[in-house]
Parts: structure tokens; sequence; C-alpha cells
């Protein structure tokens, strides 16, 4: 399936290239977006996405989905990135290791396979 | 405007009824709210219906005039989905009608057959209440967002996952007596804080169960009521519905729900009330966190303050405030868009005086029903009251 918008964005931060959408009165939201979700703002423009971000909540999910079931249990986090936070699985710091976050971790972002299901998602790592 | 009548309320057994179909869960649900009634079948206007996964459990679509016929009515019926809010936004809708002077007797409710489909699609299929793009992809399951809010809440205002075991022990002591709960068992603290964790820091006794069932109301203008004389001592005098961003982390806070806050103001202004003339409380607890989000967004308890309610005694049956006498969503059990107007069913029976756990009241007068959607971006509060 593709969800135009959403998969550049998701590409881009993939590549390092990460963005976020900043209306006149600084809220940031995420692509597709027509108006500030926060504002009902029509302008939004494009800023670079901080290169770090700082884990607000986590949790390690033991009952998964089919879309999750291979990799359970696996922990998803939301962090936060300057204007405006994400939702990632959060991996260890190598695929080797187990992830073991404190809110408050400092993390990186990235995408990878979902082996599951072939999809690309976001991922944290440790920083 | 007119008033609102609760004139017959009905339920099935909430519980597993995999080989039942979701058209016969509402016709008996249904049919025991128009017998309560008593209202003549030509006499109904319309069906409001909550239904939330029914496309994806029974494959089955355009489900109101398929519940019309099952409920043997012949007249308008539309299906409402806000996820599990679903049934509340139905009986809105329906309180909204009669108000307006449209129409003087509707059926509303609503209705959910889950326990047919294994428990990873089941997971799967609740998890469509969430952003797909943005939560969904990223593994988030309906457990693991309360879960995020959960230790939001910790690191925010402190609390427990003790305190969280206190609020499954009182909801499945409160539904021993209820006939129609699922759960008919008590559960210590200890059983809850050594079950298996389903996504931290939530365990399986912090959640509520997967269920079938149905719920039915039969809702009546006041001026219908007293010239069919009918025997409809509880009123709905107050409905709110409140928004958020769907996604939690579009969120100003995470260990807050605003939704439910704009909802309950709404609905006290509606009704004329406020917080403090709150006799009980039925809340939409699908995870132990989720009661104390609703409580302290129904402003019944201040933010931070409602993690220890159930601990201290305080919304246990004999405490000041009883909370989810019914056994609520947790012990109760949660068909998800039946639940809303189940709750309008309980509330009803607890205000009438005929509820299994009426005997921990003392005359009340005030009862409000909190039914939130997803992660409450959409939440529904009502307040009804007893004349008598």
């Amino acid at each position: 399936m593709t969800d135009a918008g959403y998969d550049e964005w998701l590409s881009a931060v993939g590549d390092g290239e990460g963005f976020y959408l900043a209306c006149p009165d600084g809220h940031g939201s995420l692509p597709p977006r027509r108006t500030c979700p926060h504002c009902g703002a029509m302008e939004l423009e494009e800023q670079p996405l901080p290169d770090s971000g700082t884990v607000e909540t986590f949790t390690e999910v033991h009952v998964a989905g089919p879309d999750f079931a291979s990799q359970a249990p696996y922990v998803t986090a939301i962090a936060s990135f300057g204007r405006v936070r994400l939702t990632g699985v959060l991996r260890g710091a190598t695929d080797d290791e187990r992830p073991n976050p404190s809110v408050g971790d400092s993390v990186d972002v990235g995408t990878a396979e979902n082996p599951d299901t072939g999809d690309t998602m976001l991922v944290f790592r440790p920083r | 405007m007119n008033d609102v009548r609760v004139a017959g309320v009905g339920l099935t057994h909430f519980g597993r009824h995999p080989e039942r179909t979701g058209r016969d869960l509402f016709a008996e649900a249904a049919l025991a709210a128009r017998e309560e009634a008593g209202v003549a079948r030509d006499a109904y206007e319309g069906i409001h219906y909550g239904n939330f996964m029914g496309a994806l459990a029974e494959r089955q679509g355009h489900q109101g005039p398929l519940m019309a016929e099952a409920a043997g009515l012949d007249c308008p019926a539309t299906r409402h989905e806000s996820a599990c809010a679903s049934a509340g936004v139905a009986v809105r809708e329906a309180v909204h009608a009669i108000r307006a002077g449209e129409q003087d007797v509707l059926l509303a409710g609503g209705m959910e057959r889950m326990t047919n489909l294994p428990t990873t699609e089941v997971t799967e299929s609740l998890a469509i209440a969430a952003d797909e793009l943005f939560e969904v992809r990223a593994g988030m399951t309906f457990p693991g967002a309360y879960a995020l809010m959960a230790r939001a809440y910790f690191e925010e205002y402190g609390g427990s996952r003790e305190d969280l075991a206190h609020i499954a022990v009182k909801n499945h002591a409160n539904a021993v007596p209820n006939e129609y709960a699922q759960y008919r068992r008590e559960v210590t603290v200890e059983d809850a804080l050594n079950s298996q964790p389903i996504a931290t820091p939530l365990h399986l006794f912090d959640a509520c169960p997967i269920t079938d069932g149905a719920s039915a109301v039969v809702l009546v203008s006041g001026d219908y009521a007293d010239e069919h004389g009918l025997d409809a001592p509880v009123s709905i005098t107050g409905t709110g519905q409140g928004g958020d961003n769907l996604a939690l982390q579009d969120r100003e806070s995470l260990s807050q729900t605003p939704a439910a806050e704009k909802a309950a103001t709404a609905a006290y202004d509606d009704a004329g009330i406020g917080p403090d003339d709150v006799d009980v409380a039925e809340v939409h607890d699908c995870f132990t966190i989720a009661e104390v989000l609703a409580l302290e967004g129904l402003g019944l308890f201040e933010p931070g303050a409602a993690i220890s309610a159930a601990r201290e005694g305080v919304t246990t049956r004999d405490g000041r405030l009883p909370v989810n006498l019914s056994g609520g969503l947790k012990a109760k059990g949660h068909p998800v868009g039946a639940t809303g107007g189940a709750q309008i069913v309980e509330m009803t029976k607890l205000l009438r005086g005929d509820h299994a756990n009426s005997d921990a009241l003392s005359n009340p007068k005030v009862g409000v029903t909190h039914n939130a959607g997803g992660t409450v971006a959409s939440a529904v509060v009502h307040v009804l009251e007893v004349d008598r």
C-alpha cells in the first residue's frame, strides 16, 4: 500500500533527513497534513528534525498483534524531538542487545524493516 | 426542551459467547429493554446503535437495519462508530433528537462480538482505533497505548502497580453479585501483581477481558412518558462529548485526558450540577489506569489524586464515592460497541434501586457515566438523575 506523504517522510527519516511541519505559531506536526493539528493553521513549513530525542514514556509489549508476532516482547516508546513527538520501536544499542530504556534517555531515530510484514517502521536507538 | 426519560433497559450476559451472532446478542438486549418499557411497537421512531469492529469480526457492515430487524422494529436505524465510545455516542444522538422535539421514542445501545476471533486478531482489530500510520506501525497495541499513559502518569504524579491492583480488586468484588458480569470472582492484590505482563507496566489483571455482549435502552420524552403512564423515574439530564488528537504523540499531556474534561464540563453544565453533586459513577476502566484518568477527567479528583482512591477505600462500595459498582469494564466485561449503553443500563438500575449492588447506595440522586474511545480521543459523559 502506498501512503503518499507518509512514505516520503519515513524515507527521509531513514536517510537521516527527517523533518517536521511547523505552523506560524510554532506547533509541530508530521505529514501528511494540510492543517496544523493544534491550531488549524494552513501554512505549514518543513523544518529539520532534531538529531536527538528524549524518551517520554515506553512499554514492553508482551502480547502482540500479527504484525509484530515474532518480535514480542518488544519496546514501543514515545520520544520528544523538539516540537514533535515520535512513536517508534525502541531497540538496543546493537541488534543483539535487548533494550533497557528509562524515561529521559536520549535516542536517535531511523527506520528498519518490520520482519513480520516487510514494511518500513520507525526505530529508536540509544545514543 | 423536552426531558429524556429512561423507560426500559436491557443487557445480555457479558462474557464468552463465540457461537452467538451479533444480531442475536442485540436482539436479546433490545427485547429485554422493550419489554421493560412497555412501549407499543409502532411508537418507535428510530434506533441509534453502537458497534466498533463488526466489519472485522463478522464481515458485517450496514448493521443499523440489521439490528432494527433483530429488535423487531420497523424504523430508521443508524450505526455509530467511535471506537469504545460508540454506544455512548449512540445514546447521546438519541438524547439530542428527543430534546429537539423531533422524536419521542427511540431505542439506543450497541453490540460487539469479539471472542469468535483469536486473541491476536482481536488485538489487531482493537488497534485500528489508534493512528495506523504513526502508532500501529510502531507496534502500539491497545494495552500498549494505555501502558504508555500509565508510565507517563507514574512519572508525573507517582503511583505504583499496587495502586492499580487495588482498582482491579475493587471492580472484581463489585462484579460478584452482578449476574451480567463476565468475571464474578474476587481477586487479590497479589493475584494482580503476579499476573503476566501484557504491556508493561500493565499486567493481565490490569486489563478488561475480551467480551461478547449487547446493551439497549428505550429513551422517551417526558411528555410521552407522562401521557402513557410509563414508570420511568430516571432521566438523562446532562450530555457532553469531547475530542482530542487521535495519536497520543500529538497530545499536550500523556497523563491526562482533556477530552473527558470537556465532555464532563459540558454534561455538568447541561444538567446544572457540579462534580460535588455526583453520588455514584460508572467509568470507562478498560485498564486500571483508565479508571484513574477518568476520575480525574470527570473532576471528581484532582490530577494525581485518583491513583490512590481505590487503595484508600474512597471509591469502593462502602466509600464516599462508589465507582463501577457494576464491576466496570474490568470485571463486568467490555464488548466494545455495547459498553456506553451498558453504563446507562447499570446506572439506571443503581438510581432506581433495583441493581444487584443497590444496597451500597443510600438514596442516590445523581449518577455519571463516562465512556471513552481509543486513548480518549473521544469521550462521552452523561448525567442521570432519579425523581422519587
